[in-house]
């Protein structure tokens, strides 16, 4: 598997850190209910095919990146900045 | 047991000499019927186990196992087969503790030969620290009523002397010895249990995939599948490795995160390892099978994953432990390799429990630890169907224990999907 970071270019997967699905852009605010967080922190939809998760060019820019991939065939669709995505309108 | 009795040394020289043609078929194969009191989603081992307790236990023989694919042909018929009882969180010890007191019992239960072998697991410390939260787990395992000794260096030695001993980063300083522990072969176990279920009237229904849980007024009522619809007062759902696409169809969403775990199995070679060594500072474990391959692992490959294969970064780093653990392993032979979808809980821990939805019921959540819980498994979800009451020993497997914080954190790294 391989990722292209939008600022690195095609990249090992070795030099990424994987952190979890795209729900974790959504963090609750301070005053939302505790099914929110659990929601936020615990389920998933967890799709088996195209899912979205956050990766970390942990060895390369240092960015947090978005990366639409499928589960299925590993292969990765898109990958855009979480900057980016966030600038147009929050959630992933 | 002797109403079971279908095996024995005799029978085998008896066909032996009559050209093996006295064989019957070892399970029927149904048709669906429209209506069961209770259906289990899910013929792999913990389905099976629990249909078999469901008829066994209990009394209930009007069930069926619906099955996508084949019987076992899951996670079951593909694992590093470990049997233990080495856990330290309440919660976690009773259950693993009951599993491996079934597991001791099973081929006179079943009378099939699940090839259980106690030859013992050692997992392996490298510092100051690490003994000491070795020798507490030991003493917790103790407590418990299983069994732990704490090797030394020397004690490591005399069974293991082919390790590398004087590694520089991480030097062996002794191991926690279970002796109880061990392997078993894995798809003979599932084979076991779907004859004991069937048997006693099971109906194990294989190629039907469900496709619709059927619901009405906060109560199930049955399941949509290929081979069409089947009604039910109860539904159990264990399908480790579907669990998120399954229960969806019943509109839940689960603490659940598929991964892929790699194991790698060599040549045949002469008995070389007697026991089951876990490296954890290398993500590493392996026995020899019965047939002389070597049998390893190590970590997940840390992505969601369905692809059942995995990539080829852990695949190097598996090697790398390997070596660095037992240079004599070098020139053996890789033969396969595969990767299994691991259901990933947020503690580590799994869950069986009813759902919000009354009569449906989920065991899954099984990490990267499934095999040795089939029995206990089975057992505890066979009770929790059957009397609406978690069974004692799985109490603690809540369905809801994320949101209200009683987490089973047995790594102690915290309960996110990003930390197991
Ligand atoms: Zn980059």
């Amino acid at each position: 598997m391989r990722i292209t970071c939008p600022l690195c270019g095609d990249r090992d997967r070795r030099e990424f850190t994987y952190y979890g699905a795209a729900d974790y852009l959504n963090r609750p605010g301070m005053g939302a209910p505790a099914e929110a967080w659990d929601a936020y922190l615990h389920l998933r939809d967890n799709p088996a095919g195209a899912t979205r998760d956050l990766w970390y060019h942990e060895m390369g820019c240092a960015a947090w990146l978005v990366v639409n991939r499928d589960t299925v065939s590993h292969a990765v669709l898109s990958v855009r900045l979480v900057t980016d995505a966030q600038a147009e309108g929050g959630a992933a | 047991m002797g109403a079971d009795m279908r095996y024995s040394g005799l029978r085998v020289i008896a066909e032996g000499l009559r050209g093996n043609r006295g064989w019957k078929p070892v399970w029927r194969e149904p048709e669906p019927k429209s209506e069961y009191d209770m259906l289990i989603i899910g013929g792999g081992g913990h389905g099976l186990s629990t249909a078999y307790y469901l008829a066994k236990n209990h009394g209930i023989r009007n069930i069926a196992v619906l099955e996508k694919g084949y019987l076992g042909g899951g996670n079951i018929g593909r694992n590093t087969t470990i049997v233990r009882a080495n856990y330290f969180l309440p919660g976690n010890q009773e259950f693993y503790s009951h599993s491996l007191k079934l597991w001791e019992g099973l081929e006179a239960e079943l009378n099939y030969n699940v090839m259980h072998s106690q030859r013992g697991l050692i997992n392996l410390f490298h510092s100051d620290g690490q003994r000491d939260a070795f020798a507490r787990r030991g003493n917790a395992m103790i407590t418990q009523g299983d069994d732990a000794e704490l090797l030394d260096r020397d004690g490591v030695r005399a069974l293991l002397p082919y390790l590398d001993f004087d590694n520089t980063r991480f030097p062996i300083y002794g191991g926690l010895l279970h002796r109880r522990g061990g392997t078993a072969r894995h798809d003979a176990v599932a084979w076991g249990y779907a004859r004991g279920a069937d048997k006693r009237g099971v109906d194990l229904i294989q190629n039907c995939e469900v496709t619709g849980i059927d619901i009405s007024a906060g109560r199930v009522t049955g399941v949509q599948t290929t081979r069409g619809a089947i009604r039910a007062k109860k539904v159990g759902i264990v399908v480790a490795g579907r669990s998120s696409q399954v229960a969806a169809m019943a509109g839940l969403r689960l603490p659940i995160e598929s991964h892929i775990l790699q194991a790698f199995v060599t040549e045949g070679l002469k008995p070389v390892i007697d026991h089951v060594i876990s490296f954890g500072m290398g993500h590493f474990y392996i026995s020899q099978s019965d047939k002389g391959g070597l049998v390893f692992g190590g970590d997940l490959d840390f992505y969601a994953s369905y692809a059942a294969r995995g990539n080829l970064p852990m695949v190097e780093h598996v090697m790398e432990a390997g070596m660095t653990l037992m240079p004599m392993i070098g020139r053996a032979r890789v033969l396969r390799s595969w990767g299994g979808i691991m259901d990933m809980s947020p503690d580590g821990s799994p869950i069986i429990d009813r759902t919000p939805i009354e009569g449906l019921y989920i065991d899954c959540g099984w990490n990267y630890g499934g095999f040795k819980a089939v029995p206990a498994s089975g057992w505890c979800m066979a009770h929790l169907m059957a009397t609406d009451h978690p069974h004692e020993v799985a109490r603690r497997f809540r369905l809801d224990r994320f949101a209200s914080g009683h987490l089973l954190d047995e790594e102690g790294t915290g309960s996110q999907h990003n930390l197991h």
